[in-house]
């Protein structure tokens, strides 16, 4: 964990009020990156996807324009996903606390938090969305390309074009569900957590309630805190 | 091309109706297209470029009398030219001049997803508006026939427009005024139905042609473009036209159910987590090791 070093250099003063970094500047920066680029995909997908939502192409621009920076756009999300991937794989894998966590997800759902097993620096849930979004980019990406360069593909190969148009929709529509939830949980449920992703800093009382063992992790040797 | 004075029935991307809803002509225009007396001239190709103002490109040699391999976002009308062994043996050139079809029921169209990129007129004809085609390619997959073509330049969707500019001035299409063997018709669907008939008739019973028939594929809904084929039963000898083209099943579910589907799941989702945060509201911290209890919220 890269964050380990910053995280004990930034430490507040240890007190109980005190904060601790969450994401640092450049997790920040890609996690924007790819909250901008997805959004962009999300309204002109979705103006592409029906003629009731058509309209959600002026506001970007009109029709041609969001045709020609959708691909480019999804592009770069996928860059931002795979840069992701690279500075966060290490707290993604699934470990036992998250196991136990997810057997207590009710208690997550019913804001019953002090009843849920400890977790690390993400919860389950975070895992789950950040690998439906890493799978489902791949899928959006593939099948983006073969949407975008559909007349490359042979009239012998048509069902290359099909199988593209379908991956695309199913992927773009899974990931949409996630992003609900995710836009639910980050801003309106926990909006400490926007907070976060903003300034980058949580308070210890809110570190300590949702994810106490990646607390006691950043936190082991700093002054007065257990 | 042109609105022109013709009313639309069908317009893609459309959320809405479409003006000629209720409207019923009483005729359907049709092109017919008789493969036993086209002697391969190209004069149509010519007179296709001529008249929607393209000039000839570089293309490529195929050992073959065909122009290219493909129609071309600027070439919409190309005769097909394919060596065909009959059963006794013997070789045939079978040429078969290919264009837009113009579908009663049209792929290209329940493919778009721009509002006003392709409009069918109640006389039939489908056409490609292109100040609203945004260059996605859908239609592409959506064509049972290959036929929408891509201007990497414009970024526009491009094919055979039946010559709406003329037809909607009441003259016939350049590629049929341009025949000089007669094998092109154009007129009203009925009219070019009943003349294809009699001729594959004359053909089988005259010419001992006897799988002559008509291509009027009935998958998507007739065409505004029908073949006089010597074989019926083999179209895919000319060039690869297909047997019984339909929209593809994917556009159909893609462009139907899939719609419903998905947007019943978004707002689904939107609504779930509203009821949730009505039911139990944002969370909050809780903090025992702390001395604020209460605290850590900002």
């Amino acid at each position: 964990m890269s964050t380990s070093h910053a995280i004990s250099s930034n430490r507040a003063t240890g007190e109980s009020g005190g904060e601790i970094v969450r994401y640092t500047l450049s997790e920040r920066l890609q996690h924007w990156l790819g909250a901008l680029t997805y959004i962009y995909c999300l309204i002109t997908g979705l103006a592409f996807w029906s003629p009731y939502m058509y309209w959600l192409a002026a506001i970007v621009g009109g029709g041609p324009t969001a045709r020609f920076w959708h691909p480019w756009f999804g592009l770069a999300f996928a860059v931002s996903v795979g840069w992701m991937y690279k500075i966060w794989r290490g707290d993604l894998t699934t470990t036992d606390a998250d196991r136990r966590w997810w057997k207590a997800i009710d208690h997550y759902v019913e804001n019953d938090d002090e009843k849920l097993p400890p977790v690390g620096r993400f919860n389950f849930g975070q895992k789950l969305f950040f690998w439906l979004m890493f799978f489902g980019v791949i899928l959006l990406l593939i099948s983006g390309l073969g949407l975008w360069f559909v007349e490359s593909i042979p009239w012998s190969l048509r069902w290359l074009r099909y199988l593209a148009v379908t991956v695309h929709v199913v992927a773009a529509m899974a990931t949409i569900g996630a992003f609900i939830i995710h836009i639910y949980m980050s801003v309106f449920m926990e909006p400490e957590s926007f907070h976060a992703m903003v300034h980058g800093r949580v308070s210890d009382a809110w570190a300590r309630t949702y994810h106490r063992l990646w607390y006691e992790q950043v936190t082991k040797g700093t002054s007065g805190q257990k | 091309m042109s609105q022109a004075t013709l009313a639309i029935k069908r317009i893609s991307g459309h959320a809405g109706t479409a003006p000629g809803d209720d409207v019923e002509r009483d005729y359907q225009v049709c092109k017919l297209v008789d493969t036993t007396t086209c002697i391969g001239c190209k004069a149509c190709e010519v007179a296709c470029l001529e008249w929607n103002g393209y000039t000839f490109t570089d293309t490529v040699f195929d050992n073959s009398y065909q122009t290219m391999p493909e129609t071309s976002w600027n070439y919409w009308n190309l005769i097909k030219f394919n060596e065909h062994e009959r059963e006794d043996g013997s070789i045939t050139l079978l040429m078969r001049k290919d264009q837009c079809m113009h579908c009663a029921d049209p792929g290209c169209l329940a493919a778009c997803p721009a509002d006003g990129a392709i409009v069918q007129y109640t006389n039939g004809i489908v056409d490609f508006q292109q100040q609203n085609c945004i260059g996605c390619g859908y239609c592409v997959s959506g064509c049972p026939f290959d036929i929408p073509k891509f201007n990497p330049k414009t970024k526009k969707m491009f094919k055979c427009t039946l010559c709406v500019d003329r037809v909607s001035e009441g003259l016939e299409p350049a590629c049929i005024k341009s025949c000089p063997t007669g094998c092109l018709h154009f007129g009203s669907k009925d009219d070019m139905v009943d003349l294809a008939e009699t001729r594959a008739k004359q053909l089988r019973e005259n010419y001992g042609i006897e799988k002559a028939g008509v291509y009027d594929p009935a998958g998507v809904g007739g065409t505004g473009v029908i073949y006089v084929l010597h074989d019926v039963s083999n179209p895919e000898a000319y060039g690869g036209l297909p047997k019984d083209p339909h929209i593809p099943w994917v556009v159909r579910f893609w462009k139907g159910p899939a719609k419903w589907i998905g947007n019943l799941a978004m707002l689904g989702g939107i609504l779930g987590v509203t009821l949730h945060y009505l039911r139990y509201g944002p969370k909050e911290v809780h903090d025992e090791d702390g001395k604020n209890g209460n605290g850590g919220k900002l």
